[in-house]
């Protein structure tokens, strides 16, 4: 049987589309449920209010503090695990076997599930048997408050999520540095370039498609966390550790208010559009950059 | 021959006219070993039912599944479950999971109106919620139903107080088992929140159990202040979960006769904020502080047990099964050690005045198979079965005052647990749901524990307290219920 050339092209994207199709239906789904009154225990209450339930979500002070820990979450997280992950990175570029050993090595927190990963350092930080806290004991640190106190809260759960996550950023950017070409290295060498100025104004600069690669990656995550904020801090004490997924799974599941829960993942869809945006920007603005100074 | 007059000998036992005592000497006349002694009870009262005048095998070859949360009841129903099997001739599938994601398990089933499950245990104000969604069945259809139900079912057998805990009317404030009522669920065993002390911690420091919450709060801070094998006083939940307020906290507020709202002719309005609670929640906050864990608002019930099992603290306000597992688990360190006390927080009380925690049966609105259903759950919570539990296995607290009041369950709980059926005693009869029923119990409750953690880290008892007010109120406003 031959198909219609003109038609073909269209057969041949069929399968994105109906994987497309397959993506859209859960969020207008979303969207959907955000503008209605919906709480199971309440069928009766059933009905579109439009957008009430964005108008209460934003007139609460509540969610503009899940935003607030949301991003500094993010932020955090996303810092500090590029400086380790590209340290770690730089120290273990040149292969040897040592190198070798310790990269595998250091991708064994990645093979944890995050929720495990947060249950081993609830036990690691017990006040009572922990062995993080005996050891802190030596430097006077015993009665270090961890997750059960608002100011220290948001410190372990940053801390968990950069021993989880560091190595995702270390295996991207060790990956790109052993794919860098060599020609320009050897150029400097040969120049006499000292090293701080090879790091900064050759490896970094080419190295920043995988940093902003990682880093999308690690954003989309990090503001979508729950495992280890849930198994850790439920979002408490009060509401110092409460994030956008959190609270959804709170509202969803524990509350029955699929409305308000629609709502509350639909910002946060636009936050995650909106920075995405920004991240595909700069990368497209870099490859102009790029091309640019090829051609010169 | 020694196996008939074994028989007979069980059959003596079941009407009640043979201790238990005499039965095993009698087992041990016949060698008969213990387990082969279970299993014969166990048919002799499966063959006692079928010879009932209730058809019993109606269902014969219906395959019904349930829904089950991992917990010493349900090992305790499927350790019996094939005596049900044989009585009925029924199939029965199960799903078990862990506390963890159980309940988000219950919601996604039937909020989704499944049918997959014809059963499932809940809370009882968990039924808050699926009652008036109409995802469960009303039960009062089935237990007034002579052609459904057996004869010797006996539903006025369960305890009153908690037959009324699983009923409700739906309409917010109206009290749990009053006009109206549907039978959301019905109780299948249930925890008092009591005081399970470290006997030999207590003997140790020369002092008795507390009488009421300020001598909890001074001993509690004398054994933090002075660790020695224990590392604190006091062991209460403080996970930022309405888990935390339905245990001891509860307890002690309605002891100080607290409510949590004003029902104003069906308008709800928050009385967490008057001077009396505000006062109440200064010297729990106090008590915390001062002498509970060091990271207090992590704990939920397994943190609290463990901690009262591994020796560290040497007091919990919490559930008695929950003393009653880890004293009666050789594994934990201070196993056997522990007491259990009845307790009165406020001192102008005269008893105690627990909430109530209760494991019960529901059965799903979109079971396709509700009669077959019925049939088990009417087996699993009849009297017959909850004695089996009772004496056998571990389903403490049983819901049936059969149980309590037959002679082989006393012999059992004060042979393990001294003081258990003392404390029961006491409690039972002050024992409810303390709280409001109405439709946002997990949101003000969550919310409530929030506001706890908050004011055990600094934050201002008054002053937090009125933010939680008002946020509640406006909850409710929302819903028209304000």
């Amino acid at each position: 049987m031959k198909i219609n050339r003109k038609l073909f092209p269209y057969v041949l994207t069929l399968p994105a589309l109906l994987v497309c199709v397959g993506i859209l239906i859960p969020f207008f789904t979303a969207v959907y449920y955000s503008l209605q009154r919906y709480n199971l225990k309440m069928p009766h209450m059933k009905g579109f209010i439009w957008f009430d339930n964005y108008i209460n979500i934003f007139t609460d002070a509540s969610f503009w503090n899940t935003i607030k820990v949301s991003l500094t979450y993010t932020f955090f997280t996303i810092i500090v695990e590029l400086l380790l992950g590209l340290g770690i990175a730089l120290l273990l570029a040149k292969r040897n076997w040592l190198n070798n050993i310790l990269g595998v090595l250091l991708i064994l927190p990645l093979m944890i599930a995050p929720a495990l990963a947060s249950l081993i350092w609830k036990l690691m930080i017990n006040p009572n048997f922990g062995i993080v806290n005996y050891i802190l004991s030596f430097v006077g640190l015993s009665e270090f408050t961890w997750a059960s106190h608002p100011d220290t809260v948001l410190f372990t759960l940053i801390m968990v999520d950069v021993w989880v996550f560091t190595p995702f950023i270390m295996v991207l950017l060790l990956a790109g540095l052993r794919s860098l070409p060599r020609q320009p290295f050897e150029a400097a060498e040969l120049d006499g370039v000292p090293e701080y100025y090879k790091f900064f104004r050759i490896t970094l600069p080419m190295l920043f498609p995988f940093i902003l690669t990682a880093s999308l990656f690690r954003l989309l995550e990090s503001i979508q966390q729950f495992d280890i904020i849930y198994a850790l801090s439920q979002g408490g004490p009060g509401e110092s550790s409460m994030v956008f997924q959190v609270s959804a799974y709170l509202h969803t599941f524990q509350y029955t208010n699929i409305g308000k829960s629609a709502a509350m993942m639909v910002v946060l869809w636009a936050i995650c559009y909106f920075l995405c945006h920004v991240f595909v920007q700069q990368w497209q603005k870099l490859k102009i950059k790029t091309k640019g100074e090829l051609l010169q | 021959m020694s196996h008939s007059k074994m028989k007979n000998a069980v059959d003596t036992f079941l009407k009640g006219k043979m201790s238990r005592r005499d039965l095993l000497i009698k087992a041990g006349k016949y060698g008969i070993g213990f387990a082969a002694l279970t299993q014969l009870m166990g048919t002799q009262v499966t063959s006692a039912l079928a010879a009932q005048d209730f058809d019993w095998k109606k269902h014969s070859g219906t395959t019904i599944k349930l829904l089950m949360n991992k917990h010493p009841y349900m090992d305790s129903m499927i350790a019996e479950l094939d005596n049900f099997k044989a009585l009925t001739g029924m199939n029965v599938e199960y799903d078990i999971f862990a506390e963890d994601v159980y309940f988000d398990k219950v919601t996604a089933a039937l909020s989704s109106k499944s049918s997959e499950y014809d059963a499932f245990m809940t809370g009882a104000y968990m039924t808050w919620t699926y009652g008036p969604a109409g995802w469960c069945a009303d039960l009062n259809d089935y237990i007034g139903d002579s052609s459904k139900t057996n004869p010797s079912y006996n539903w006025n057998d369960v305890v009153g107080n908690l037959r009324d805990a699983c009923s409700w009317s739906g309409v917010a404030g109206e009290v749990p088992g009053g006009a109206g009522s549907k039978q959301w669920c019905m109780p299948w065993g249930f925890e008092l929140n009591s005081v399970t002390y470290n006997q030999r911690y207590f003997d140790k420091a020369g002092m008795k159990p507390p009488s009421n919450l300020p001598e909890m709060t001074d001993q509690a801070e004398w054994f933090t202040k002075n660790p020695d094998e224990w590392s604190y006083g006091i062991g209460t939940r403080g996970s930022r979960s309405w888990a935390t307020i339905h245990p001891g906290f509860m307890s002690a507020y309605a002891n100080y006769g607290l409510s949590d709202f004003e029902n104003n002719g069906g308008k709800l309005k928050a009385a967490m904020n008057s001077q009396a609670s505000k006062d109440f929640h200064e010297q729990w906050v106090k008590m915390i502080s001062s002498s509970g864990p060091k990271n207090w608002s992590n704990y939920t019930w397994y943190e609290v047990g463990n901690d009262i099992g591994a020796g560290s603290s040497a007091m919990i306000f919490d559930a008695d099964i929950l003393g009653y597992f880890f004293n009666g688990n050789p594994d934990n360190k201070e196993a056997g050690n522990f007491g259990f006390h009845g307790f009165t927080p406020n001192p102008s009380a005269s008893a105690p005045t627990p909430n109530v925690w209760i494991w019960s049966l529901a059965m799903s609105n979109f079971s396709k198979n509700k009669d077959a259903a019925w049939y088990w759950m009417q087996w699993a919570n009849g009297p017959e079965n909850a004695m089996a539990g009772g004496v056998k296995h571990n389903q403490v607290n049983p819901v049936r005052e059969s149980v309590w009041a037959s002679g082989d369950f006393d012999d059992k709980i004060r042979g393990t647990s001294p003081g258990y059926m003392e404390q029961y005693n006491s409690s039972i009869d002050g024992s409810k749901i303390h709280f409001t029923a109405q439709p946002l119990f997990f949101e003000t409750t969550t919310e409530w524990a929030a506001a706890l953690q908050e004011m055990q880290t600094g934050s201002n008892v008054g002053e937090t307290l009125d933010k939680l007010a008002g946020k509640i109120d406006g909850m409710m406003k929302d819903v028209g219920l304000a």
